[in-house]
C-alpha cells in the first residue's frame, strides 16, 4: 500500500496535540524538565571548566613553590635567607619572590582587643615583587610602593580583609605595639591561597619594625614551561646546600588542574539524576499515548475503514509520541540553556554553551519518544477495523 | 449491469456460538440502491462488516469488483477499502479538530493522494453535494443532516465502487433523512453500488431493492417500491 508522506504524519501528529493541548503540554513538560536538568548540568560544567582553564591560562602553570619540610624530629624548619638569591641565580628562572610567615605576630583592629583574638589572620612578610610573580591583582588601593615597604604599611589578603572587617584602604591595624596603615586589599590568589588570609608586610619593614631574621617560609619561582623538570631537580641543593633533604617543591597550578578532574565525578552523578528525570518524563509520554490509544478506538476504526493499514495507524501514534517528546526536548534545551546563561552570569564565568549538548539532548528525546511510543503504537494498530461500526 | 459486490454462503459465528449470519448469498450490481432491513440483532451490521472487509467470515466468500477478498492479507484488505469501498456511519465520525474540507480530504489520505490534490477533490465533491458554503466550517457547527452529508462526501471522495452505510439516517429527523436518502440515490444513479442498513421501512421503500434479514438469514430479497 501507499505509505503516508512525512508531512501527512506530522499533520496527524499535530492534530493529536491539538486534541488535548493541556495533556500534550504536561507530558512534553515532563520530558522538558529532565532535559533542562541535563543541559543545565552540562552547560554549567562546561562554563566552569572554561572559567578554570581561563584562570590557568592567565596565571600560568609554570610557577614552582619551594618550601621547607619538617625535620626528622617533626619540627618545622625554615629556608635560609640566601635561598631566594640563590634560586634566582638558576639560569632559566625568570622571577623569584620569597615570603616569611611571622608566627609570633598578630594584627588587631584596635589596641583594646585582647591579644590572642587574632581572627585567624597570619602576618606574612613578602618581597615586593611577589604580586608580579604570582600575577595577583589588587582589589582596592594599591600594592606596596618602594617606600611603603620600608614603613609600617600593610596589604591585606582577600580573606584577611573580611576577617578583620576592613572594607577599604586607609584604615589602621594594631600590630607589635604600633599602628600600621592598610594601603591595599588583594583579590584572591589562586596560586598561593595561604596568602588570602594573611596581613602582608614589606620585607624591610618586617626586619626594621618586627625584627624578622630574613629566613624564609616559601619561595615562588617562575620558570619556562619546558625547563620545569630540570629546574625542579636542582632546587633543593640550591635553596639549602646544607640540608637539601628539608626542601620541598610543588607546582601550585596542579591543585587547580585537579579541580577540573574532581568536578567530573559530581557532574556524572548530577547527569545521572537528570537522566532519571528524563526517564520519568518518557514514562509520562508513554502513559499519555496509551490513554490516547484507548480513547480513540472509534477514530482508529474509522481510519481502518478509510483504508489505513496497521502500519499506518502505528506510524501515526508513534509520530504523536515523537512530536510530544521532541517538543519537550526543545523546551528543555531552551530552559537548560537559560539556566546556564543566568548561572554563568551570576558567577561571572565565561558562557560556554556547546551546540553538541543541545543537539545531543534533542536527539535523546527523539529516542525517548520512539521508545515511549512503541507500546501505545502497537496497542493502537491492534484495534480491529470493525470498531468504527461497533458503537452503532 | 455488472456485479460489483457479491457474497456466497456467508456465515459468521461469534465466540460463544452466536450465529450472527448463516449462509447468506447476494449480488449487488453497479448503480443499484439496496436496503438491508431487519430487527435489531438480526445480523445487519455483521453483514455490512463482512461486505466491507472490516471483518472476516467464518466461512463463505466476499467478492468485490469480481475479486475474492476472503484470502487477502490485512494489508491488501486495507488497500481494497482505500480504493473501492466507502463507509457511512450512524454517528458520522467527523473530527471536530479540522474543517469540513479537511474531514472530507481525509477520505483520500490512505489512497496515496497528495495533500493539495486531496483538498482540491474534497472541495469538488462538497460543492457537488451542496456544501460548498461550509468548506471552512468545523463539523460541530453544522446540523445533523449537513454532518451526514459531509460524512457521505468523505465516503465518496475516492470514487468507490461500493458505498456501505449503517443506519445513516438513524440520528436524523425525517426531513434530513429524506435529503440524505435522496443524496444516496443520486450517488447510485452515477454508478456506485449503494447498500444501506435501515430499520425504517419508509426509508427502505425509497430504495430499489429490499433485503430482509432474520436471525442471520435472508428472508426477503426483492425489488419493490418506486425505482
Ligand atoms: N463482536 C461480537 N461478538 C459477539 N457477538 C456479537 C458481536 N457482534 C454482534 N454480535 C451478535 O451477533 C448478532 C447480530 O448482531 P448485529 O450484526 O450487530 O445485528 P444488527 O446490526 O442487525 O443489530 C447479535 O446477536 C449480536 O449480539
Ligand atoms: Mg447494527
Amino acid at each position: 500500500m501507499s505509505r503516508l508522506a512525512g508531512t501527512d504524519l506530522v499533520r496527524l501528529a499535530g492534530r493529536g496535540a491539538r486534541g488535548h493541548p493541556v495533556r500534550f503540554l504536561l507530558s512534553a513538560l515532563g520530558i522538558g524538565i529532565g532535559v533542562a536538568a541535563m543541559v543545565a548540568v552540562a552547560g554549567i560544567t562546561q562554563s566552569s571548566k572554561a572559567e578554570l582553564s581561563n584562570l590557568l591560562e592567565a596565571l600560568g602553570t609554570n610557577v614552582l613553590k619551594v618550601y621547607p619540610t619538617a625535620d626528622l624530629r617533626g619540627r618545622p624548619s625554615m629556608l635560609p635567607r640566601t635561598a631566594a638569591p640563590m634560586l634566582g641565580s638558576i639560569g632559566p628562572v625568570t622571577a623569584v619572590s620569597g615570603l616569611t610567615v611571622l608566627q609570633s605576630e598578630a594584627a588587631y583592629r584596635s589596641p583594646y582587643v585582647p591579644s590572642g583574638q587574632t581572627s585567624s589572620v597570619l602576618v606574612t612578610s613578602v618581597s615586593t615583587d611577589l604580586l608580579a610573580t604570582l600575577r595577583g591583582q589588587v582589589a582596592d588601593g594599591h600594592w606596596f610602593t618602594a617606600t611603603e615597604q620600608r614603613y609600617p604599611a600593610v596589604v591585606l589578603g582577600w580573606a584577611a580583609a573580611r576577617r578583620l572587617g576592613v572594607d577599604a584602604p586607609g584604615l589602621r591595624l594594631w600590630m607589635h605595639q604600633q599602628w600600621w596603615v592598610v594601603v591595599g586589599v588583594l583579590r584572591p590568589l589562586p596560586l598561593a591561597p595561604e596568602l588570602d588570609s594573611s596581613v602582608l608586610v614589606g620585607g624591610s619593614a618586617a626586619q626594621d619594625y618586627l625584627g624578622a631574621d630574613g629566613t624564609l617560609s616559601a619561595v615562588y619561582l617562575r620558570v619556562p614551561e619546558d625547563q620545569l623538570g630540570p629546574v625542579e631537580r636542582v632546587v633543593p641543593p640550591t635553596a639549602s646546600p646544607e640540608h637539601p633533604e628539608l626542601v620541598g617543591v610543588s607546582r601550585p597550578s596542579d591543585a587547580l588542574a585537579a579541580k577540573l578532574v574532581a568536578d567530573a565525578t559530581l557532574n556524572r552523578l548530577l547527569l545521572g539524576l537528570a537522566a532519571i528525570g528524563l526517564l520519568v518524563g518518557g514514562i509520562g509520554v508513554s502513559n499519555t499515548m496509551i490513554i490516547a490509544a484507548l480513547e480513540r478506538r472509534p477514530e482508529i476504526g474509522l481510519r481502518r475503514a478509510l483504508g489505513a493499514t496497521r502500519g499506518q495507524i502505528a506510524a501515526q501514534f508513534l509520530a504523536e509520541s515523537l512530536v510530544m517528546a521532541t517538543a519537550g526536548g526543545v523546551l528543555g534545551v531552551l530552559l537548560g540553556d537559560l539556566v546556564t546563561v543566568v548561572y554563568a552570569q551570576v558567577q561571572g564565568w565565561p558562557l560556554s554553551l556547546p551546540l553538541w549538548v543541545s543537539g545531543a539532548a534533542v536527539l535523546l528525546t527523539v529516542l525517548v519518544g520512539a521508545v515511549a511510543g512503541l507500546y501505545p503504537a502497537v496497542k493502537a494498530c491492534r484495534v480491529p477495523p470493525t470498531e468504527a461500526l461497533s458503537s452503532t | 449491469m455488472t456485479t460489483v459486490l457479491e457474497c456466497r454462503a456467508l456465515t459468521r459465528t461469534y465466540p460463544g456460538d452466536v450465529q450472527a449470519l448463516v449462509d447468506v448469498g447476494l449480488e449487488v450490481a453497479a448503480g443499484e440502491f439496496v436496503a438491508i432491513l431487519g430487527r435489531s440483532g438480526s445480523g445487519k451490521s455483521t453483514l455490512l462488516n463482512l461486505l466491507g472487509t472490516l471483518d472476516r467470515p467464518t466461512s463463505g466468500s466476499v467478492l468485490i469488483d469480481g475479486v475474492d477478498v476472503t484470502t487477502m492479507s490485512d494489508r491488501e484488505l486495507s488497500g481494497v477499502r482505500a480504493q473501492k469501498i466507502g463507509f457511512v456511519f450512524q454517528q458520522f465520525h467527523l473530527s471536530p479538530l479540522v474543517s469540513v474540507l479537511d474531514n472530507v480530504a481525509e477520505g483520500l489520505l490512505y489512497a496515496g493522494v497528495r495533500h493539495a490534490e486531496r483538498r482540491r477533490r474534497a472541495a469538488v465533491v462538497l460543492e457537488r453535494l451542496g456544501l460548498g458554503h461550509r468548506l471552512s466550517y468545523r463539523p460541530h457547527l453544522l446540523s445533523g443532516g449537513e454532518r451526514q452529508r459531509v460524512a457521505i462526501a468523505r465516503a465518496v471522495v475516492g470514487d468507490p465502487a461500493v458505498l456501505l452505510a449503517d443506519e445513516p439516517t438513524g440520528n436524523l429527523d425525517s426531513v434530513n433523512s429524506a435529503a440524505v436518502v435522496a443524496l444516496l440515490r443520486e450517488l447510485a444513479v452515477t454508478g456506485t453500488a449503494v447498500v444501506v442498513i435501515t430499520h425504517d421501512h419508509e426509508v427502505a421503500a425509497a430504495m430499489g431493492r429490499q433485503i430482509e434479514l432474520r436471525d442471520g438469514r435472508v428472508v426477503t430479497n426483492a425489488a419493490a417500491g418506486p425505482r
